[in-house]
């Protein structure tokens, strides 16, 4: 049995599912099933996070992947993004690292600077 | 001195809202006076995803939600002045602002709009006991130095809050490869939404507990330790529960406050509920021809819904100005008035001869409850009934009162949770 909390609503229904069958208990609707899947079987996230900048008002340029990566490619992606650094200017949307971490996803800047 | 027909304070989501509306409403001469660098407030340090869901159907970044409207600056001729801060409003609508290309100069507009924002509380008004070494930060300041200025504020963190600010935060300082210890919640339950909850702590195994406060703060020239308390239902901790954390940091994630500084000089009546503003419908406080919206207003936790009022009090802003300023008629209005479970309502005050569709109604309920029902009373009649699945205070709610039900109400109205003591 695994455990989550549906963020599907603000409610937050606690969630068990089963890792063998995927059957949900503990939702109230049926978004929760669809959520308490997804977690078990490929949680995903949008990694938000800064790089370093020169030349531009702030020190930092935020960035984010472009689409949602697997959870635990987190701390892979984190350490590709502490290397990045950039030349001012830059535009937002902009890819600053394609495919990061092999993760399908790319990682852009999320304003101009 | 500057003459302008409309001066927004402030350019954050609320004053670029309001400005952009008042615009479009007919306003030509239209200034936003910010003291940042740049527009956009505090968007600009929240990089996290998560605004926009409501407005634009996608979940945009702070910085990401601020361009939109930004962008659409361009194609008026709304002046913006950036570096100026202002420092005194007059009840006449005179600002006194200081910039470094003015120096000290004023401004004089027919309207104004209070779009100042809220500021952190900090660890006096709480009452925290122990050291005053470096190293506690209100969480605020931490994303700012982190996220804007590229410092890294410590490596062993304890956080007190769980609210949404704590929680991102949390996250945050994990992600740049800082070891956060423990969440401190005084309340037994988080105010921040679920999803923080869960992408921001249960991701990363950090542990909340939840009834706890900050007893102690060691460390004289750097943060030490913090040792934390359960605490019982008054909110006293109980000894014999003490538990110590070795950190270098602690971050105060314990409230905002809305920045009313020039507002409460101005003489603007202010509700001591939220600290903001009292409003009318029009988003027009009692002083005339000066309106309030965004988080100077009342802390939201959704910037969408910032937007949404901001447009309302920009527009009105730009009726008051087509009108010829005249005083607004408030003959014969209503007051709302927050009822049983329910801690404050935005507006305060009613012209119900003026609604158009609907009077729609902002508040925030005391506690959770499942399967409720909002009513609204006119006096003692109720007029009308709203069923909710779920309330909690984290979130604030909005209602919408049609025309035809309000017809003939005077005196008070009033919002409760229906059941609710
Ligand atoms: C850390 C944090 C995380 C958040 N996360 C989310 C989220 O995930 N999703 C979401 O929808 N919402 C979120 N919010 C809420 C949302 O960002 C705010 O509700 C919104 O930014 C409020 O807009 P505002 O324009 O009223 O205030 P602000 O953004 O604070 O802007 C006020 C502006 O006024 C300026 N100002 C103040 N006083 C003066 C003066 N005297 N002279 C000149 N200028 C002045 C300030 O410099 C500032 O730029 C978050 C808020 C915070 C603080
Ligand atoms: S299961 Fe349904 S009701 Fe429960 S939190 Fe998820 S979406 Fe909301």
């Amino acid at each position: 049995m695994k455990e989550f909390i549906c963020t599907v609503c603000p409610r937050g229904c606690h969630l068990k599912v089963d890792e063998n069958t995927l059957a949900v208990t503990g939702n109230s609707c049926a978004r929760g099933v669809e959520y308490g899947r997804n977690e078990a079987v490929n949680p995903m996230r949008t990694l938000t996070s800064t790089i370093a900048i020169e030349g531009g008002i702030h020190r930092r340029l935020p960035v984010r992947t472009d689409r949602p990566i697997p959870k635990s490619k987190i701390f892979e992606c984190m350490e590709i993004i502490h290397q990045c650094k950039e030349k001012s200017p830059v535009k937002a949307g902009q890819v600053i690292v394609e495919n990061i971490a092999g993760t399908g996803a790319n990682l852009i800047a999320t304003r101009n600077m | 001195m500057f003459e302008y027909d409309l001066a927004v304070i402030g350019g954050g989501p609320a004053g670029l809202a309001a400005a952009l509306s008042a615009y479009e409403n007919g306003i030509q001469k239209i200034v936003i006076l910010e003291r940042d660098v740049e527009l956009g407030g505090i968007l600009n340090q929240c990089i996290h995803n998560g605004f926009g869901l409501h407005r634009f159907g996608e979940e945009l970044t702070g910085p990401e939600y601020a361009q939109r409207f930004i962008d659409r600056l361009k194609d008026t001729a709304i002046t913006v002045m950036l570096g100026t801060m202002v420092l005194e409003l007059t009840s006449d609508k005179t600002i006194t602002c200081v910039n470094k290309t003015e120096g000290l100069f004023t401004i004089s507009a027919k309207a104004v709009i209070l779009a100042m924002g809220c500021r952190e509380r900090n660890r006096g008004p709480i009452g925290m006991p122990g050291d005053r070494g470096s190293g506690i930060f209100s969480a605020g300041c931490a994303q700012r130095y982190i996220n804007i200025d590229g410092y890294m504020v410590g490596s062993r963190v304890v956080i007190l809050g769980s609210g949404d600010i704590g929680l991102i935060m949390a996250r945050r300082m994990t992600l740049e490869g800082a070891k956060v210890l423990a969440v401190a919640e005084i309340m037994p339950h988080s105010n921040g939404l679920n999803r923080n909850i869960v992408q921001c702590l249960n991701d990363f195994g950090i542990p909340l507990y939840l009834s706890h406060t900050v007893t102690e703060v060691v460390g004289r020239s750097r943060l030490e330790k913090v040792v934390i308390s359960q605490v019982d239902s008054n909110f006293k901790p109980i000894p014999g529960t003490e538990k110590e954390f070795e950190c270098d940091t602690l971050l105060l994630s314990v409230g905002l406050i809305p920045e009313n500084e020039l507002s409460r000089k101005a003489g603007v009546p202010i509700d001591p509920r939220t600290n903001g503003a009292v409003v009318y419908d029009d988003m027009q406080t009692e002083t005339d021809g000066i309106f309030a919206c965004g988080n100077v207003l009342h802390v939201h936790d959704l910037v969408d819904f910032v937007s949404a009022e901001s447009e309302k009090a920009g527009r009105n802003a730009a009726e008051y100005i087509k009108n010829g300023c005249k005083p607004t008629d408030k003959t014969g209005a209503v007051v709302i008035q927050n009822g049983n479970g329910v801690s404050y309502t935005v507006p305060q005050k009613a012209v119900l001869s003026r609604v158009e569709k609907g009077l729609e109604i902002f508040f925030r309920v005391r506690q959770k409850s499942e399967k409720s029902v909002i009513e609204v009373k006119n006096n003692d009649r109720v007029i009308a009934a709203f069923k909710r699945d779920f309330l909690a205070p984290g979130e604030m709610e909005k209602i919408t009162i049609p025309k035809k039900l309000l017809e003939g109400c005077e005196g008070t109205i009033t919002v409760s949770v229906g059941g609710a003591k």
